[in-house]
């Protein structure tokens, strides 16, 4: 009797959670409609929903293949994600290796800086850090753009708190075997940190491909652009063709949507771990 | 006797036990080395670097032989600069906003997806959809919802008897509270997806023995999810604190931090003062006074959760 009768109120709940998650949501589904739309049909009232003469193609053509290079800009994308999460996960667990696994004199007063590096905020270094990539030569460059996104404390936080609990027999029996250290990194503590790494993985690929500040100070050259960047050029030059800049920003987002709703159980858990952004 | 026995054998042994420890110290430092480097590169050596600067005028286009000591002098100027003045009310007005009103929906849409609702796990993603995506294509879709005369928003605020609705983004009076508007929503979903991780950690058999003991829904809330829930909560309102204090992206997208600077914060004035005004020397200043803000903020957490403990 009174499991029915909790599961009705349930019921009722779920329904009333869905239509606000539905009013939660109407940005981005008017987003999707816009996009499907011609433009002088986009900000029509009461809004169509569905569109009812569609030009979905047309406003893709005009992202893809118009004069803003959007293509150009999702490759650079591509390529500065993918490079920043690979070292960013090789760093931080190669640290995370060393915080957990080797004794050594000056590892916990290491592992306190590290630490304590995370109170600096990194929007107050952008000046210093401009003076640094002159100097490095790596000012306009996507070399300096990594070259920026290549550590993270927080990462290295959220590994060295995994490795721990990975058995010391595992590395002793290597040893016994003749493993040297890097071969008891590469071979034994990253394969079993899969997980994790998977996690970390899929977060940092996520925060890369969504940067605005970095790029914006750090890149003048057009053909450089990441795609936050381009969808500011977007902005400027569609100003009110609010069609094409929809589809851009659906264009922008989809990879990380497809991400997300594929690996959505390791994104999650990954910002359950106690996320701080950054 | 038994003694100058173990001698003679102990000393290989110490050696190699030597050994190995300079060994382990040396590879060791190696494997941090990329890390660490790096971080003293990119993050302490620029604070540092960043105070100095802040005590001098360089206006950039000169190279660094055009750096003057003028001692506090940027400092003084910041007391008397209304864009700073500003940036520093609206940074506090988007922290009073954002932050309690942000933490509490997402307090309550986490009760309710955790355990009051069927299909959890699509709640939790349709929730959590903003915060993956990027914020400069929310920004871009938002500024189309707020267009002053034919966006969506304001016409069905017309349609429902609200005479001269807000310019929201164009609109002086109006442009934080639209971006205030946005960041919330963006956001939610994170802060509901660390609530839930902590509301599941609380054990069933607390709710199980209360509904015995016949506490209600709402006595149970009070009086066992709230106070579990402590250091979530702390956890949330300090980073959220922090974060809304560097503040930039949205702003710089949607507003660049007008009209008439009334949507302005302190990133953004280090922004345009040092790389549109190229003036570093000031920039650093206001760099320095975000991180002091920030730094104090950490400082306190830090002592509070000491207390606690």
């Amino acid at each position: 009797m009174n499991s029915t009768k909790l599961s009705v109120s349930k019921l009722v709940t779920t329904a009333l959670l869905g239509l606000f998650s539905l009013l939660f949501l109407i940005p981005l589904i008017w987003m999707v409609s816009a996009a499907s739309k011609f433009e002088t049909e986009v900000l029509v009232y009461p809004i169509q929903w569905i569109p009812t003469k569609w030009n979905f193609l047309g406003n893709f053509e005009q992202v893809w293949l118009g004069k803003v290079p959007f293509t150009l800009f999702y490759l650079n994308s591509i390529k500065l994600s993918l490079i920043m999460t690979l070292t960013t996960l090789l760093f931080s667990s190669m640290a995370a290796y060393a915080f957990t696994k080797l004794q050594f004199t000056g590892r916990n007063l290491a592992f306190g800086l590290l630490l304590s590096f995370m109170i600096i905020p990194s929007e107050a270094t952008l000046v210093p850090r401009y003076l640094l990539l002159k100097w490095f030569g790596l000012y306009n460059t996507h070399g300096g753009l990594i070259f920026m996104g290549m550590f993270s404390i927080y990462f290295t936080f959220l590994l060295r708190q995994f490795m721990m609990g990975i058995h010391n027999d595992f590395i002793e029996a290597a040893k016994i075997d003749g493993a040297g250290y890097w071969r008891v990194f590469w071979g034994i503590m990253l394969p079993l940190s899969k997980p994790i790494l998977a996690t970390v993985g899929i977060i940092k690929f996520i925060w890369s491909w969504n940067d605005y500040q970095n790029p914006l100070i750090f890149l003048i050259k057009r053909d450089l652009y990441p795609i936050p960047l381009g969808l500011q050029l977007f902005r400027n030059d569609f100003a009110d063709n609010y069609a094409v800049l929809m589809m851009a920003s659906l264009s922008a987002i989809l990879p990380l949507l497809l991400v997300f709703i594929l690996l959505q159980k390791q994104v999650i858990k990954g910002i359950s771990l106690g996320g701080v952004k950054g | 006797m038994v003694q100058s026995q173990i001698q003679p054998l102990a000393a290989p042994v110490k050696k190699a036990y030597w050994n190995h420890k300079r060994k382990e110290f040396v590879v060791g430092w190696l494997f941090l080395a990329p890390e660490f480097v790096g971080l003293m590169i990119l993050s302490v050596f620029p604070i540092v670097f960043s105070l100095y600067l802040s005590f001098c005028e360089w206006n950039l286009v000169g190279g660094l032989s055009s750096i003057h000591f003028i001692g506090i002098d940027n400092f003084v100027a910041m007391l008397e600069d209304e864009k700073i003045h500003m940036a520093l009310k609206n940074n506090l007005i988007f922290t009073l906003f954002t932050v309690p009103i942000g933490i509490f929906l997402a307090l309550i849409l986490a009760v309710f997806v955790h355990s009051k609702v069927y299909g959890k796990e699509y709640f939790k993603v349709a929730f959590f959809i903003p915060y993956i995506s990027s914020i400069i294509a929310l920004g871009a879709v938002w500024s189309a919802l707020f267009h002053p005369s034919q966006g969506p928003i304001n016409q069905f605020l017309l349609r429902v008897g609200v005479e001269n609705p807000p310019k929201w983004l164009a609109d002086s009076h109006y442009s934080l509270v639209a971006i205030i508007i946005i960041a919330i929503w963006a956001a939610i979903g994170y802060k509901m997806i660390i609530f839930i991780a902590g509301l599941s950690n609380i054990p069933d058999e607390l709710y199980e023995a209360a509904n015995i003991d016949g506490a209600s829904q709402t006595q149970q809330f009070f009086n066992i999810t709230l106070p579990l829930l402590g250091p979530t909560l702390s956890f949330l309102f300090i980073t959220t604190l922090m974060g809304s204090f560097k503040v930039f992206d949205l702003i710089s997208f949607l507003t660049g931090g007008g009209p008439n600077d009334s949507s302005t914060v302190l990133v953004y004035r280090i922004y345009e003062e040092g790389f549109r005004n190229f003036r570093m020397g000031y920039a650093s200043a206001i760099s320095w006074l975000l991180f002091l803000i920030v730094g104090v903020i950490t400082m306190i957490s830090w002592k509070l959760q000491n207390k606690k403990n």
